[in-house]
């Protein structure tokens, strides 16, 4: 397990994301209204860039003719087929149980922590007076 | 369905998936003006100031909008210039030719409107013009992509002169034809036109399309995409039994028809039941000599993408051997949202010697491509 500092928490809005590259591996971090998601940027699919999809809600329909928006702005879908995943869960929408994104767990942490180390901070410098998202692998 | 929790791979494609060819590769334009210098002026001013009339209705839209932006594209596909996906060949050079070392991509141009034109003489005149962008904007700077002759069918003669015109051009591999045209494609007011193509020594490829005015399902209009998206399969299906029972490869024997983006799975039962009728209701069609499905086997080529996805994979097995592995051809479809990676389309492993005939065999031997 490490741990790897990827953004100051002001650099990555509510419903925005940021692309990060650790040890290897490209992972999208999101903000979902301040709480904050890692996912892998690869779609269990076929492979895609998932993080580079759109954001959606969840739109659910009890009978036919009957819809609602679930979870605004939690479900991210692939700039290829379509598929939709659930943010916090890295849970597929077509198949929850079976296919799912890998999902690493993000803390929100103060700088003046950080700073203590022993952390990589990759290209993200730390300032004692701000918090950042760190991810752990 | 698999569970796969693998890392995104950002390394090149393993040697097992280089060097394949690619059977629905889609050009794009910039612009409509890019069509004007292969244009009359006769028609560039009426391309300017009339511009397409359309069976369907809609001039700038499609009957059903898909879920991805440039109605239908894949979304990491557009250049960072802002033009539509599949009009940068660089991109396309990146994201498929040399990413995966293609041998050949073979091009589906779905633009200018030619099939499905009114005026078919404008039809004929944005057809030719269609053929000679293909060639200045992709083939000559990459030889390894191959056009697909565009005709007007519903203007025998221009259409047969397009096809004589690319005869022998090595930079043209097939005759396009929409599946969906005014009637189906084995009606006798198609057949020089087919006969031509044959002689010429062009296969014919029925990418799913076309815009006939008809509703798109023979009970009527859908409502949704998802309603749209497998009744292609209806229109693939109707000139597959038009063809067959028309009698169209008894008049012209050495003409080949290659079925893309339309699925496969559906060819074998379509087949049976053919097979089937043809033993009652032969009196009919008393000029086929043989079963329908004997025909299908010798005439028809498939191609994979969207691929089939049974929900036991092992089936795909069998459905290709009903098919036989040698008239199935590997696409992607690149830069559709709907295309296939090469790497994980199959979620079956194939036999060595079929994969090496889907992937690349086949498709050298159709299209000659030596």
């Amino acid at each position: 397990m490490s741990r790897h500092i990827v953004a100051a928490v002001g650099e990555i809005p509510p419903g925005g994301r940021k692309l990060v590259t650790i040890r290897g591996r490209e992972i999208g971090v999101f903000n979902l209204n301040g709480e904050f998601f890692a996912l892998v940027n690869r779609c269990p699919h076929q492979g895609a860039a998932l993080c580079q999809g759109v954001i959606v809600s969840r739109l659910e329909a009890p009978t036919p003719g009957e819809y609602r928006l679930a979870r605004r702005g939690e479900m991210l879908r692939c700039p290829w087929h379509c598929w939709e995943f659930d943010i916090r869960t890295g849970q597929s929408w077509c198949d929850p149980n079976d296919v799912k994104v890998r999902t690493y767990d993000v803390t929100v942490e103060p700088g003046e922590q950080l700073a203590k180390g022993p952390f990589a901070a990759e290209t993200v410098s730390v300032a004692v007076e701000q918090d950042y998202v760190v991810v752990t692998l | 369905m698999n569970v796969t929790l693998r890392e995104h791979q950002i390394e090149r494609p393993a040697q097992s998936h280089l060097g394949f060819i690619d059977c629905d590769v889609h050009p794009y334009y910039r612009t409509l003006a890019d069509f004007d210098p292969f244009l009359s002026e006769r028609w560039r001013e009426h391309r300017r100031s009339i511009g397409n009339r359309s069976r369907q209705g809609l001039a700038r839209a499609s009957l059903y909008p898909r879920m991805s932006p440039g109605n239908g594209m894949r979304g990491d596909a557009w250049p960072k210039n802002g033009s539509p996906p599949g009009s940068d060949l660089d991109l396309m050079r990146e994201q498929l030719l040399d990413l995966f070392d293609v041998q050949c991509g073979m091009l589906a141009p779905l633009v200018g409107g030619a099939a499905a034109e009114r005026n078919v003489e404008f039809g004929a005149a944005m057809a030719t013009a269609v053929n000679e962008w293909q060639c200045a904007w992709f083939c000559d700077p990459e030889p390894r992509l191959k056009a697909s002759v565009q005709i007007t069918l519903e203007h025998e003669e221009s259409a047969i002169a397009e096809v004589e015109r690319r005869a022998g051009d090595r930079r043209f591999a097939q005759v396009n034809i929409p599946p969906r045209g005014l009637e189906p494609l084995g009606r006798h007011r198609y057949r020089k036109i087919l006969a031509a193509c044959a002689a010429n020594g062009f296969p014919i490829s029925l990418h799913l399309g076309g815009t006939s005015g008809h509703a798109s399902t023979g009970g009527g209009w859908p409502s949704f995409y998802h309603e749209e998206h497998p009744s292609y399969v209806q229109s693939m299906q109707t000139l597959v039994t038009s063809l067959v029972c028309e009698g169209v490869f008894e008049d012209i024997p050495d003409l080949k028809v290659v079925l893309v983006e339309g699925g496969f799975a559906w060819l074998p039962a379509l087949a049976w039941r053919l097979d089937k009728h043809w033993r009652r209701l032969r009196a009919e069609v008393p000029y086929l000599r043989r079963a329908p499905s004997e025909y299908i086997r010798e005439h028809f080529w498939v191609t994979t993408q969207p691929i089939e996805e049974p929900e036991r994979p092992e089936d795909m097995l069998r459905t290709i051997e009903w098919i036989g592995p040698e008239r199935v051809m590997f696409s992607t479809d690149y830069p559709h949202w709907d295309q296939d990676d090469p790497r994980y389309a199959f979620k079956v492993k194939l036999p060595e010697d079929w994969a090496r005939m889907i992937f690349r065999d086949n498709a050298r031997a159709l299209y000659r491509l030596d």
